[in-house]
């Protein structure tokens, strides 16, 4: 096992962004996080980035608390990409990895980026300052980013949003190709149903703070009655609480 | 304390000043100014007036200190402010990279940027006025010391304030000295200021770091006592910083508002 969550709870004064979520992760799965805007996805990738603090719970990773890892110790081994969160713009793509490279403590740093950067084939604009940078290639940037220390936990907030179909499918077959080459575990969170369907061995489904549904795709859209995962994540979400 | 983390966090700095003349020149810009405008009024003063000898050493010596403490308080603001106009905010803080290690690198970064600006600033002043701080020999080191560690602390606050309220604190970032610039006796002795607000100004490192420069440069002598009240003074105040800056930080750990800091 290597994330457990349990009892995983924050309120933010009155509000409950995420009630009492449990789930676990096993090594070198891909997990997807779905459901609809505003229903605690980033909540709780926020709390297993050690970004925001629990009200109740805990986050076991390796069968060891979050909250009893010292604060690098832990961050070494995780890491993170969203198109929400962006690099420094008036750095170029080569200074913002390097520096990140650091951060991490990455070794043989010079080895490593240009290794990620001929697989996400950003070498063509290493020079060019990052804000300068078309969203796909930003995206694809922010991916090299978040490989530069080799994780073993990978955090992804929805990757290949904003992107052309092209770009979009270019990350997705990367993703699959550097899973079957690395060990890591990858929780996704994303709105793309094709997306979670090619690269997510399992799915949890939240909504109101809620996980609501769990399971396969295949299994979720058979126990739902349902011809695809976009199908069976608008019953979920249309439908009353009746999962809950 | 990792430094290699800590020279990471400082080459962003140094590359986002090397990447762009227009950064430079604005390092540059306001100090200069500042020694121009002060080097002239003071110098119409040394006509109009005979209560100092070395009216323009005295007032250009404490414009070019004063802008010391500016440089390096805003040098620590500006530095925290770029994370948060860059929406890097959230790769920063999942970063394996300590709290004390990301105010060491920006405590120590903002010494090369306040630097940048004042160096020419002093340079031009020897010719331009014959004013050079140099002349405070030795004891200027320690001066140096005091005003670096309260702007570093000023520093702390307003940033401990942007993490507590967000980038809305930003304007509180550049008003935060000029609160304290009338307390701080930089250009007149304590004397002037009411008796009640002389209390709250003695709570100051300014008023001993200036009071003490006047002593130096009026009466050619130097005591250490004061210098070494005023380092005392900003040490108690970086330590309030420091304290105040990781009471913020885990109070936005817990209000959730680090992983959405942007503009």
């Amino acid at each position: 096992m290597l994330i457990e969550v349990n009892n995983l709870t924050k309120i933010y004064n009155n509000y409950v962004a995420v009630n009492k979520v449990n789930f676990k992760i096993e090594k070198n799965k891909t997990i997807g996080l779905l459901g609809p805007n505003g229903c605690g996805k980033t909540t709780s990738i926020g709390m297993l980035l050690g970004l925001i603090t629990p009200t109740e719970g805990k986050i076991l990773i390796n069968n060891k608390n979050l909250n009893d890892y010292k604060r690098d110790d832990i961050l070494s081994q995780l890491n993170f990409a969203s198109p929400y969160v962006e690099l420094p713009k008036k750095l170029t793509v080569k200074q913002n990895l390097q520096i990140y490279g650091r951060l991490y403590g990455v070794k043989n740093l010079d080895k490593c980026i240009n290794e990620v950067s001929c697989d996400l084939d950003i070498k063509k604009f290493f020079e060019r300052k990052t804000g300068e940078l078309s969203s796909g290639q930003k995206n694809r940037v922010a991916l090299a980013k978040s490989l530069i220390n080799k994780p073993k936990i990978l955090l992804l907030d929805e990757p290949t949003a904003s992107l052309d179909p092209d770009i979009g499918d270019f990350i997705r077959s990367y993703l699959q190709e550097y899973k079957s080459k690395n060990e890591v575990t990858i929780l996704l969170a994303s709105h793309n149903m094709n997306e979670v369907e090619r690269l997510c061995d399992s799915i949890i489904m939240m909504k109101s703070g809620k996980i609501v549904d769990r399971g396969t795709c295949e299994q979720l859209t058979k126990k739902h009655g349902r011809n695809n995962l976009e199908e069976t994540f608008l019953k979920l979400v249309r439908g009353s609480d009746e999962f809950q | 304390m990792n430094f290699n983390k800590i020279y990471a966090l400082g080459l962003r700095h140094l590359y986002l000043i090397m990447n762009s003349f227009p950064r430079v020149l604005d390092l540059i810009y306001w100090p200069t100014v500042q020694i121009f405008l002060w080097g002239f009024i003071s110098k119409f003063f040394t006509l109009s007036s005979d209560y100092y000898s070395n009216t323009v050493g005295i007032i250009l010596t404490a414009a070019i200190l004063y802008d010391f403490l500016f440089r390096a308080s805003i040098s620590f603001n500006m530095m925290f402010l770029e994370e948060i106009w860059s929406r890097n905010f959230t790769n920063l803080f999942i970063a394996p990279i300590k709290i004390r290690e990301i105010i060491a690198s920006l405590t120590l970064t903002a010494i090369l940027r306040t630097l940048i600006g004042l160096v020419p600033a002093v340079l031009i002043s020897i010719p331009l006025f014959g004013v050079s701080i140099l002349k405070l020999g030795f004891p200027l080191i320690f001066l140096l010391i005091s005003l670096y560690l309260f702007g570093i602390s000023l520093g702390l606050f307003v940033t401990s304030g942007l993490l507590r309220f967000g980038p809305s604190f930003e304007n509180i970032a550049w008003a935060s000295l000029f609160f304290l610039a009338p307390l701080g006796c930089i250009y007149y002795p304590i004397e002037i200021l009411p008796h009640i607000l002389q209390i709250f100004a003695k709570g100051l490192p300014l008023v001993h770091i200036f009071e003490e420069m006047r002593n130096m440069l009026i009466n050619e002598q130097v005591n250490y006592y004061n210098i070494y009240k005023s380092i005392l003074i900003s040490l108690v105040y970086f330590v309030l910083g420091v304290i105040v800056f990781y009471a913020s930080y885990y109070g936005a750990k817990k209000r959730g508002t680090l992983i959405n800091m942007g503009e």
